[in-house]
Parts: structure tokens; sequence; C-alpha cells
């Protein structure tokens, strides 16, 4: 009965392998939903935010609570999904939400839910200037600070 | 000092399925409830709520946006963030639609969505192209009721 005895000793090797497999399941898991759904940190590089972020590539955390109560305000820095390449995020300072008056565009009147979102550098970025207000479901996180380059650590201004 | 011991177990593990669940719901696939009739007779044929079908939306295609015509997506409402629609993709980026009055281009990044039942849909007709962006998932079969189980082509 040699076998039976490889059975048991191959069964107890298996539990050990699946619960370490478990784990990191479940660690993966936690990590897609912190990533998502709370808090992230994402490279940002472009001229386009010039002079808050920096051309050459900043690290910023990005919460990702504020998007789904609704409470992104005028002046946030936001991580939008691109309407143009839906594989790109970019990222943009809000300056109109809905019912907001606006000298930048010619019909400053936004229709419901969309938001227009603009590039601090308004020589070098492409925003509603030019793709128009943006749906406010496209808008996936809230930047809250930068933490790289170590010398520029702190909020964004 | 059992029953506290209990009920950390019980919140332990209700923690971790709740999380294992979100991620599969995220990333793999997930069971929605079909309202209305703007897909019918795909969807709904019948007008009684009790009868309404649930359907299996796969995750897996968000992570490219590769679409072709006629695939039936969940996408999020361009004028009601809260909301969530289910259409089928007619215009890809860079098509030419023919709506009622002119002949639009689709975008790029974006979508011509419209429901199979033309008479009572709210889609690309009303609020225009929606970018690719707002997908949320597309529909594979129909799961609920038992004997509508089915793929949709």
């Amino acid at each position: 009965m040699r076998w039976l005895r490889y059975l048991n000793q191959w069964r107890g090797t298996a539990k050990e392998a699946f619960d370490q497999v478990s784990i990191v399941a479940k660690f993966l898991c936690l990590l897609h939903v912190t990533d998502r759904y709370i808090i992230s940190s994402t490279h940002v590089q472009g001229p386009s935010m010039l002079p808050t972020l920096n051309l050459t590539g900043d690290v910023i955390l990005a919460e990702h609570v504020s998007h789904r109560f609704g409470k992104i305000g005028l002046g946030d820095v936001v991580l939008v999904r691109s309407p143009t390449d839906p594989m790109k995020m970019v990222t943009k300072r809000v300056l109109g939400l809905e019912g907001h008056r606006l000298s930048f565009f010619a019909d400053p009147l936004v229709g419901d839910d969309s938001v227009n979102v603009v590039g601090d550098n308004v020589h070098a970025s492409t925003d509603s200037r030019n793709f128009g207000p943006v749906p406010y479901d496209l808008i996936e996180g809230k930047a809250l600070l930068r933490v790289w380059p170590l010398r520029c650590f702190g909020s964004l201004r | 000092m059992g029953i506290q011991n209990l009920l950390w177990q019980v919140t332990k593990k209700a923690f971790t399925g709740g999380i294992i669940g979100v991620t599969i719901s995220d990333r793999c696939c997930s069971v929605v409830p079909v309202r209305g009739d703007s897909m019918s007779p795909t969807l709904n044929p019948q007008r009684n709520s009790y009868l309404d079908d649930y359907v299996l939306v796969e995750k897996f295609c968000l992570q490219d946006y590769k679409f072709v015509r006629g695939d039936v997506v969940v996408f999020s409402s361009p004028t009601h963030f809260k909301d969530k629609y289910i259409k089928r993709i007619v215009g890809l980026p860079g098509e030419w639609i023919s709506s009622s009055r002119d002949v639009i281009r689709v975008p790029e990044g974006h979508c011509w969505v419209e429901g199979d039942n033309k008479a009572s849909s709210l889609d690309s007709r009303t609020f225009g192209p929606i970018p690719l962006g707002l997908i949320r998932g597309r529909v594979t079969s129909v799961v609920w009721p038992p004997q509508r189980v089915s793929k949709i082509s």
C-alpha cells in the first residue's frame, strides 16, 4: 500500500501549496480594491500641467473616493480617461462644471454631468478646448499630493 | 469570549469574500439585471418586470477596448453619471452614421450606440457618440430566466 502513503503525502503538500496561493490571491485582490477604490500612485508626465506638475514626470497620489460621491469641485486636479483614446489617462484641472459660466469657452454652459477640464499650461495642452466637455464618469480620481521628486513633496499648487 | 471570536472570524471571512467578489466583478465578469425594453426583442422581450433578463457582462474587453460593430455593451450615461445603459454598438471610431437629419462621423475614441428597439430607446440618436472610456463591460449571454439562457450575438 505504498501508493496510499504517497497519496497522503501529496495531499498534505497540495493543501500547503493551495494555502500559499490563496494568500497571494487575496493580497492581489486587496491591492486591486485599494488601487481602484481608495488611493493609488500614478506617474504623470508631459508639459500640459506646467508649472503645477513637472515636465520630466512626477509621481502623485490620487484618491478614488471623491468622484464616486460627486465631490469634484472647481480647481481640482483630476485624473481623467481621455475621450480620444480610452487607453490613456490624462491629468487636468477642472475649470467648468455643469451650469457654470466660463470666459474660456465660446459656449460656456455645459450640459448635464459634463465637466470642462483644462491643463494649466494653456499653450501646450489638449483638453476641453479641443475635445469639448467630458462626461463626469470619465473622471477616475482626484490628485492628492505629489510624492516624487522629493524636493517637491506636498500638495499641488 | 467565544462569541467575540466567532464574530471576528465571520467578519474576516466576509471582508475577504467581499474583496474577492469586487475584484472578480471588476476584472472578470458580473451579472446585471436589464431594465426597460430598449433592447427588445434581444433583451426583455416582455414588458413584465418579473421576467426581466439577467445578463452576464464580461470585463476582459476593458483591457484593450477593442470592440466590433454589433457588440452589446454596458456603459455609464454621459448625462447622468450614476445611470448605466445597455445598448448595441453600431458605429466604431471613424465610421459615418446616418441619423435622422444628417450624416455624422464618429470621432476617435468614441462609438455610436443604439438600442435594438428603435422606437423606445434613449441612445446616441439623442446624446451623440459616447467616449469608449464610458463603457463598463460587454454583454455575452442571458443567464436568467432559465428558458432564455442563450448567447447574445
